[in-house]
């Protein structure tokens, strides 16, 4: 299998030709426009034999590829940002129609003002929509997921949409060795596409006309059912996938140096590689840290995050998104998963617009809240600020910045 | 080419059950859609009157294989499921059917990114020239001086010509139908069925809750917005254009039914009846829409009977 240097997004692109996708839509954003274009030059040079639509807007390349899976082919498209949130009406579309489908999304923050930088605000503003939500660390990861993707999709236990996840720039414009599967090998471990329906003049079917109000409730119902029968699918294709390929992530979370750890850093994405070397630097200092990156944030993995909190003094959950007026995401699920435990906890909002969190911050991080729970025996901090290090250094400076808006 | 109604398969399309008002030209466009076109037909459908005709599921009172979509995605829908057909090696006609407001206001950019990509699908609008489903609500296709629930004194602004938009993209195949004239529609359906491209057909079809007429004059109201010359029919196929034949005589301004006629059969034109100078508006947009119809003939039309040939070949 021959190893090559990839970005990120030709990862995601050399997936979706080893899946044998039949309809592509996209329109371009940064940073997700790489995608695109390697799926363009693909099909054009005969490589990947798809069809692409080149739509006017996202709202639409959802709407399109949501189109060609409901008549029964295999579809994929990628977007990021301001474009995602453009789409979030067919998001929540596809997913209740049970359609399976699969879009790559290269996290990035959300404007004003513009900023084209690596946050995770975009995929998880979609966290209620019905997706699968899955965050890669690194470019082989994007690699294995997205092909992984269509499997879980279209497995008849889920039935349900998969959205990828790989950090913008970090991982999209970075290149990196990717071992790149043989054909053969994707063809075996994705079978022919399945899906519950397809809209055609044979089946006659109509989807989507009003429903009673319980027959609705019901289909949520089961969307979530869904998600949770989806966990052990993850679990299974993780596992098979490693049988052929020798890769094996653990899925739906993957956990560093946990077992002897007295703390959890919770976290997802590509920053997880910097919290894993502050994670190293503090077991220097006896500060004893494992690193529970998620690789799924829907379904969201409670039972796991349960099972590797057990006996720990404190979870610290590094978020690289805040609702506003509310808390990290993570961190809210968080505490929701150990609600009883009397564990300590800590939610830490970081990275946000794109501004870099080194090894160092997050060292800083975990040693305040390991030293607090130390003292004081029990913590619960829902909502904590790591500001940039210049105002962090120089709180002054957030006063002179303020200035502009107040 | 000739359409004979009665010849043509008449299957229960619509069928008991469907959530229709009564009088609704909705399903009498349907109906006349799988008359002409058969059954290898799947049907787009955005947010509208007829997402809600299709009645309750798992059942629906359309015989039609239906994908509902939101509002602003039916020409992009559509674009996908065409492509997916294609690749599968099936030839299948993907027809959107949207309202006005699908078509030519929240629709519009997917429509127009559609009709550029020349996707080989066939878009109907039916225009009903208001939100009908939300409640009579204006649109960019209210026709000037209507009443609408949010133009309580008549609307300010003419009907936007969505054709004419796009006759302007360059698409293959452009029409005007109404459903007061079905076989005209039916002949318009079978023609474009036979060209490969983005085809856009814009069928009138007067709505008696939102305008305000008895439910038993629909095919009337639809036949007189003709033969007033407020709704020419036209066809332009591949840079040709003529009048449909049932329309020419209204070429010609002594040949039309006075507007007033059209206009007072309906309670949305009511508080203007007798205002001269706002009929006076309404006849004035008829002058500029056959002005319009006369510059695209000249335009659209080459010597030496091209377009007779274009026309009788399909």
């Amino acid at each position: 299998m021959p190893v090559m240097g990839l970005t990120g997004n030709y990862a995601v692109a050399h997936a979706v030709r080893l899946s044998r996708v039949e309809v592509v839509s996209a329109y371009p954003i940064t940073p997700q426009t790489t995608i695109v274009e390697k799926l363009s030059e693909m099909i054009e040079k005969g490589e990947l034999n798809a069809r692409i639509i080149r739509v006017e807007s996202e709202h639409s390349a959802l709407a399109a590829v949501y189109g060609a899976a409901s008549a029964g082919s295999r579809a994929f498209t990628a977007t990021s940002s301001h474009g995602l949130l453009y789409m979030h009406e067919v998001v929540w579309w596809a997913a209740g129609s049970r359609v399976p489908l699969v879009m790559a999304v290269v996290t990035r923050a959300i404007g004003p003002p513009w900023n084209i930088h690596v946050d995770h605000q975009d995929i998880m503003d979609q966290r209620d929509t019905g997706w699968i939500i899955s965050m890669a660390q690194e470019n082989q990861e994007v690699l294995d997921l997205t092909i992984q993707a269509f499997r879980i999709s279209e497995d008849p236990r889920v039935y349900l949409p998969m959205i990828v996840g790989l950090d913008g720039f970090i991982l999209s414009h970075t290149r990196a060795p990717v071992d790149v599967p043989e054909q053969e090998l994707v063809d075996e471990f994705l079978p022919p596409r399945r899906q519950p329906y397809v809209i055609s003049p044979e089946t006659n079917l109509v989807m989507g006309n009003i429903a009673p109000d319980d027959v609705h409730f019901l289909m949520r119902y089961s969307m979530a059912e869904a998600m949770e029968a989806a966990k052990r699918v993850i679990e299974e294709v993780d596992r098979e996938w490693g049988k052929l390929t020798g890769r094996s992530y653990g899925g739906l979370v993957e956990c560093y140096r946990c077992e002897d750890a007295d703390y959890l850093a919770v976290i997802t994405g590509s920053w997880s590689g910097d919290a894993k070397v502050a994670v190293d630097k503090l077991r220097e200092e006896g500060i004893r840290y494992g690193v529970l990156r998620l690789r799924f944030i829907r379904p969201w993995p409670a039972e796991k995050i349960a099972v590797h909190a057990e006996g720990k003094k404190g979870v610290l959950v590094f978020d690289r998104a805040i609702s506003m007026g509310g808390y990290g995401p993570l961190f809210s699920d968080v505490s929701a998963t150990l609600y009883g435990s009397r564990i300590s906890l800590e939610g830490v909002i970081a990275g946000l617009t794109g501004v870099d969190v080194k090894p160092r911050d997050f060292a800083e991080a975990m040693r305040r809240f390991a030293s607090e729970v130390d003292e004081k025996g029990f913590v619960y901090k829902p909502r904590e600020w790591l500001l940039p290090r210049k105002y962090r250094e120089n709180p002054e400076k957030i006063r002179e910045v303020a200035r502009i808006w107040s | 080419m000739v359409v004979n109604i009665r010849k043509l398969p008449d299957k229960p399309y619509i069928m008991p059950g469907n959530a229709a008002c009564p009088g609704c030209p909705e399903t009498m466009g349907l109906r006349y859609v799988k008359m002409a076109l058969g059954d290898n037909v799947v049907l787009v459908i955005p947010a509208g009157c007829s997402s809600v005709i299709q009645g309750i599921a798992p059942r629906s009172g359309i015989n039609f294989p239906i994908l509902n979509i939101v509002f602003a995605a039916a020409a992009s829908a559509a674009s996908g499921m065409k492509a997916a057909f294609e690749q599968q090696g099936k030839d299948v006609h993907v027809v959107v059917w949207a309202g006005d407001g699908g078509t030519g206001d929240i629709g519009f950019q997917a429509l127009s990114g559609a009709a550029e990509r020349d996707e080989d699908i066939i878009y109907i609008c039916v225009d009903n020239e208001a939100y009908m489903n939300t409640g009579i609500q204006r649109s960019s296709l209210t026709p000037y001086g209507a009443w609408t629930t949010t133009t309580w004194t008549g609307k300010k602004e003419h009907k936007k010509n969505v054709p004419a938009i796009l006759i302007s993209h360059g698409v293959k195949y452009v029409a005007t139908a109404s459903v007061g004239y079905p076989a005209d529609f039916i002949e318009k359906l079978q023609r474009a069925s036979k060209i490969r491209g983005f085809r856009y057909i814009h069928l009138l079809a007067p709505c008696p809750i939102g305008w305000r007429f008895d439910p038993g004059l629909t095919a009337k109201v639809a036949q007189l917005a003709v033969q007033t010359g407020l709704f020419p029919l036209y066809e332009y196929i591949n840079g040709v254009f003529r009048l449909s034949p049932i329309a020419r005589r209204y070429k010609d301004p002594k040949k039309r039914v006075p507007v007033t006629e059209y206009l007072k059969l309906q309670g949305r034109y009511k508080h203007l009846l007798n205002k001269p100078e706002e009929i006076r508006k309404i006849e004035e947009y008829i002058e500029n829409t056959w002005r319009l119809i006369e510059a695209l003939e000249k335009t659209f039309t080459e010597e030496g009977g091209r377009g007779e040939q274009v026309f009788r070949a399909l």
